[in-house]
């Protein structure tokens, strides 16, 4: 007889078992997820109101078209497009070291963890980069009739639209825009990355309790089957704040 | 039916072999082609002149694309496509209170626009490219 067709048999909710098919520990981690999905969505939607709200919101090709090392190339959406790859990876090394997990396979579950926590800094370093290039690049803004030089911050917003006045240094001078862009963008992203951050510290005490030998003499490796969980919820908020800070 | 750790386990996955591998390649290769049709869009946007709605429905078609992202991390990589159907309704279910969610307050901030926009012009003038406004600040 076939699994499915077992399943399909079975008399899920008549008591004496699970009616989800899955150990306590797990199905809490899917309920977390699912109401940490609803902290975001609420966020994000926060977001669009006040964008749709807006009769001007900044492009974000002219906003992040920076890259490390590359002075002042206009490169639109290439550094944050490395970063969605970097955590689409160690994602995929994460799955790696939960499959390693199923087969008792100690060496490899180690393997793909370290893998897993270097691509979650290096991420994390890539975000760093990222505010501090936006919050100490600063551009030339009309404010009251004056020319300041001013950054990305929760108060200061550079990217409004053209001013009329001649171009410095060969560059547009703007008059200011929403303010609310970067403070929606800093508190997002970073709420996302301190996700990203506690992310790493779990899979760095799952990558010790593998190495003790404390899932081996458990005889299973379902703890890094929850991290897992969480990690891939990490990368699955980075799609939609990838969508609606940076293509959108 | 097997014996198992954990009572709560009625039936345990497969724990798969090459093919589960093979699997995740070719779900990280779409992931990663759907990523790249998301920035080709993104980029003729930014590079070409496009009228107002075509932009409106490439933006749509992003966020498509977008939620088949979404579907395969889910389903492939976190293994929600692999649990019983009870799991999958618990789990998907709530989250259908997101269409009133985002359609409601989306709406909520057109409207706000277009009532400062229409209403607010009369009353107030606009602050922005106003020398007179521009003199109080």
């Amino acid at each position: 007889m076939s699994t499915a067709q077992a399943q399909m048999q079975t008399k899920w909710w008549s008591g004496g078992k699970s009616p989800f098919n899955v150990e306590y520990g797990k199905l809490m981690m899917w309920y977390f997820l699912m109401s940490d999905t609803f902290t975001f969505g609420a966020f994000l939607i926060s977001y669009g109101t006040i964008r749709f709200s807006q009769n001007y919101w900044p492009d974000p090709n002219q906003v992040f078209n920076a890259f490390p090392f590359a002075g002042h190339a206009n490169l639109p959406l290439a550094f944050v497009s490395l970063m969605t790859f970097i955590l689409i990876v160690s994602s995929v090394t994460m799955v790696l070291a939960v499959h390693a997990g199923h087969k008792n396979d100690k060496q490899g579950v180690i393997k793909w963890m370290i893998w897993t926590i270097l691509g979650g800094l290096a991420f994390l370093s890539c975000q760093a980069w990222e505010w501090a290039h936006l919050i100490t690049g600063e551009h030339a803004v009309l404010i009251n009739g004056q020319i300041q030089h001013i950054g990305t911050t929760v108060t200061m917003n550079p990217w409004g639209p053209a001013a009329n006045v001649p171009m410095i240094d060969g560059h547009h001078v703007t008059t200011t825009g929403p303010v609310a862009f970067g403070g929606y963008f800093f508190g997002i992203t970073g709420f996302h990355g301190f996700h990203v951050l506690s992310g790493v510290v779990i899979n760095i005490v799952m990558l010790i309790m593998a190495i003790n030998g404390t899932f081996e003499r458990k005889g299973h490796y379902w703890m890094i089957e929850k991290a897992g969980l969480y990690w891939h919820f990490v990368d699955l908020v980075w799609v939609f704040v990838f969508l609606c800070f940076y293509l959108i | 039916m097997e014996h198992s750790a954990s009572s709560e386990i009625t039936f345990h996955h497969e724990a798969g072999g090459d093919d589960f591998v093979k699997k995740i390649i070719k779900t990280t290769v779409l992931l990663s082609v759907i990523t790249m049709i998301e920035l080709g869009l993104g980029l003729t946007m930014y590079a070409f002149p496009i009228a107002a709605g075509l932009k409106l429905f490439l933006k749509g078609v992003i966020v498509i694309l977008s939620l088949a992202k979404a579907f395969y991390i889910v389903g492939i990589f976190m293994h929600l496509g692999d649990e019983i159907k009870n799991l999958i309704m618990t789990i998907c279910v709530p989250l259908m209170l997101f269409i009133w969610f985002i359609a409601a307050f989306l709406m909520d901030g057109n409207s706000w626009k277009n009532l400062r926009n229409s209403r607010g012009k009369s009353i107030v003038p606009i602050e922005q490219h106003s020398p007179a406004a521009e003199g109080h600040h």
